[in-house]
């Protein structure tokens, strides 16, 4: 049996509509858009283009703009590397500001980074996930070169106030770069409103396919290539472009900003209806972030029951967890204990990702199956309190 | 994050995960025992019937853990029983991981739980009584 997929912050299925306007790439329309001597190459750039500007107008930036990578890992790469290398060697100094819960293509880039003498400051957020944005602007430095703060994040969907953020960077003429992954087709993005001057999406999470993605650079920008060679993108991006891949970012980001509004309203009542049904039926439940982030977005933890385990209680569902036991974080997710979250919590945690696909039906079956899991966990689960590691049960002689 | 489906664990896990042996307390014993990892914040309490001669009767567990730690503490419920007390101690990880069909090396560290808790019951089981479990045999 298929399970119904509640996973949509890891990824989307490809909408028929998309990969029927990627189909003639693979095959008739396969030409190289830098093989500019014949029609093959010609038709190929020609598209290429157009998708970039439709990419620019949904963005509000402009097509020269927007440059095309393999997704969201390599802009961001592109984004933080790109600027800060060009600063420290123009200046002999950089500073980045990013903040705790940012994706680990964010943060793992920030710790190479630093070891190549970049100066970081890594902010923290409330208890809700939100990052201050005046502390955003305390953290700034002469030679901070680039502050990063996502959108949106992947596990609880609390959405940073990043056109705030925005605001204070331009102020004070250091540029923004935002991840926009989760947050593109589920609330508004317009790089002019956000005030960022960089920012990084993926057609994966939008049902497009994976493997593309791309990056706003404000015109002003100067970025450090990353990939050399053949200096497509203008000089920026080497590699021969993914022309199906490009058409069906486009396309797909196009059907998102169509219907973006009545199916996110949609997918929030789905969601709503999700967390009164957990709350009404299950006790010692508790909502990780904030109540009015991503729509589409609820991160639960389900106390005395680790999350993998209910993860395989719940087996006509694919869903995924923070738990330690599942991700390769001994202590459970970084970003529920960014919230000041115990591992306990954090070891408890599962998160819902809804998409087009997803019905009151489903939302209901969850509730039921889930009330059942969590009840037959917790009758498994020790009721004391944890026992610190060296301590000996009081001796009684008899 | 997602956990892979019915392949990434064996049946023999799954059956324990889903129809968990000898769940809850023997009542009153002396060889009871809580461990805790404290990497990943699993626990397994783990207490037992023994007899004058040394040799555990009854065994039962609870768990606060992922599907591997469930079946693994499950899977010592039922290896133990029958056992002598140094049988017992001497039960490894790898004994309980292979009696379960073995388990994906990132879910090894869970099995070790049921190890520690097995020596850690009879521990006390033997301060609490000063029955080394060896004089009765003889």
């Amino acid at each position: 049996m298929t399970p119904i997929y509640m996973d949509h912050h890891a990824t989307t299925p490809v909408a028929p509509e998309v990969v029927q306007a990627m189909l003639p790439y693979f095959t008739m329309e396969f030409g190289n858009p830098a093989s500019s001597t014949h029609s093959f190459g010609q038709r190929a750039a020609q598209d290429v283009e157009r998708a970039r500007e439709v990419v620019a107008g949904i963005l509000g930036a402009r097509a020269r703009e927007v440059l095309f990578t393999s997704g969201a890992t390599e802009s961001n790469n592109l984004a933080l590397r790109g600027v800060a290398e060009e600063a420290l060697e123009r200046r002999g100094s950089a500073h980045l500001v990013t903040c705790a819960i940012e994706h680990k293509s964010i943060l793992d880039t920030v710790e190479d980074l630093q070891r190549r003498g970049v100066a970081v400051t890594i902010l923290p957020t409330d208890e809700h996930g939100f990052v201050a944005p005046e502390a955003v602007k305390q953290a700034l430095r002469s030679d901070t070169c680039l502050v990063s703060i996502q959108m949106a994040n992947s596990e609880i969907g609390t959405v940073q106030a990043v056109a705030t953020i925005g605001k204070l960077c331009g102020e004070a003429h250091v540029p923004l770069h935002t991840d926009a992954v989760q947050a593109l087709g589920r609330i508004p993005v317009d790089v002019q409103r956000l005030g960022v001057r960089l920012l990084s999406l993926s057609a994966h999470k939008v049902y497009g396919p994976k493997g593309v993605g791309a990056l706003y650079c404000h015109r002003r920008v100067r970025l450090r290539e990353q990939m050399t060679g053949g200096r497509q993108e203008r000089g920026r991006r080497s590699g021969t472009l993914n022309v199906p891949g490009i058409i069906g970012l486009a396309s797909a980001l196009q059907r998102a900003a169509a219907d973006r509004e009545p199916e996110m309203i949609r997918q929030a009542a789905l969601r709503d209806a999700l967390w009164v049904g957990i709350r009404e039926r299950i006790p010692d439940v508790m909502r990780n972030g904030a109540s009015d982030g991503l729509p589409n977005n609820l991160n639960v933890s389900f106390r005395h029951v680790e999350g993998e385990a209910l993860l395989m209680a719940v087996k006509k569902f694919a869903l995924s967890s923070g738990s330690a036991c599942t991700s390769d974080q001994p202590q459970g997710s970084y970003v529920i204990r960014a919230l000041g979250r115990s591992r306990e919590d954090a070891h408890s945690s599962i998160r819902f990702g809804l998409g087009c696909g997803n019905t009151l039906q489903h939302v209901e079956q969850l509730v039921e199956d889930l009330a059942a899991a969590v009840k037959r966990l917790r009758a498994l689960a020790p009721v004391e309190p944890p026992l610190p590691a060296t301590a000996t049960p009081a001796p009684v002689r008899r | 994050m997602s956990v892979s489906g019915p392949a990434f664990y064996s049946a023999t896990v799954l059956d324990h995960f889903e129809n968990p042996r000898n769940v809850g307390d023997v009542p009153g014993s002396a060889a009871v025992a809580t461990v805790e990892n404290m990497d990943c914040g699993d626990r397994v309490r783990l207490s037992l019937r023994i007899n004058d001669s040394g040799i555990i009767l009854e065994a039962r567990f609870r768990t606060f853990g992922c599907v591997a730690a469930i079946a693994a503490s499950s899977m010592t419920t039922e290896m133990v029983v029958g056992l002598d007390l140094e049988s017992a101690v001497a039960l490894t990880d790898l004994q309980v991981a292979a009696a379960l069909g073995g388990l994906p090396p990132s879910k090894v560290h869970c099995s070790v739980l049921a190890e520690r808790v097995i020596r850690k019951a009879i521990e006390n089981f033997r301060f609490v009584t000063g029955r080394s479990g060896e004089e009765e045999r003889q």
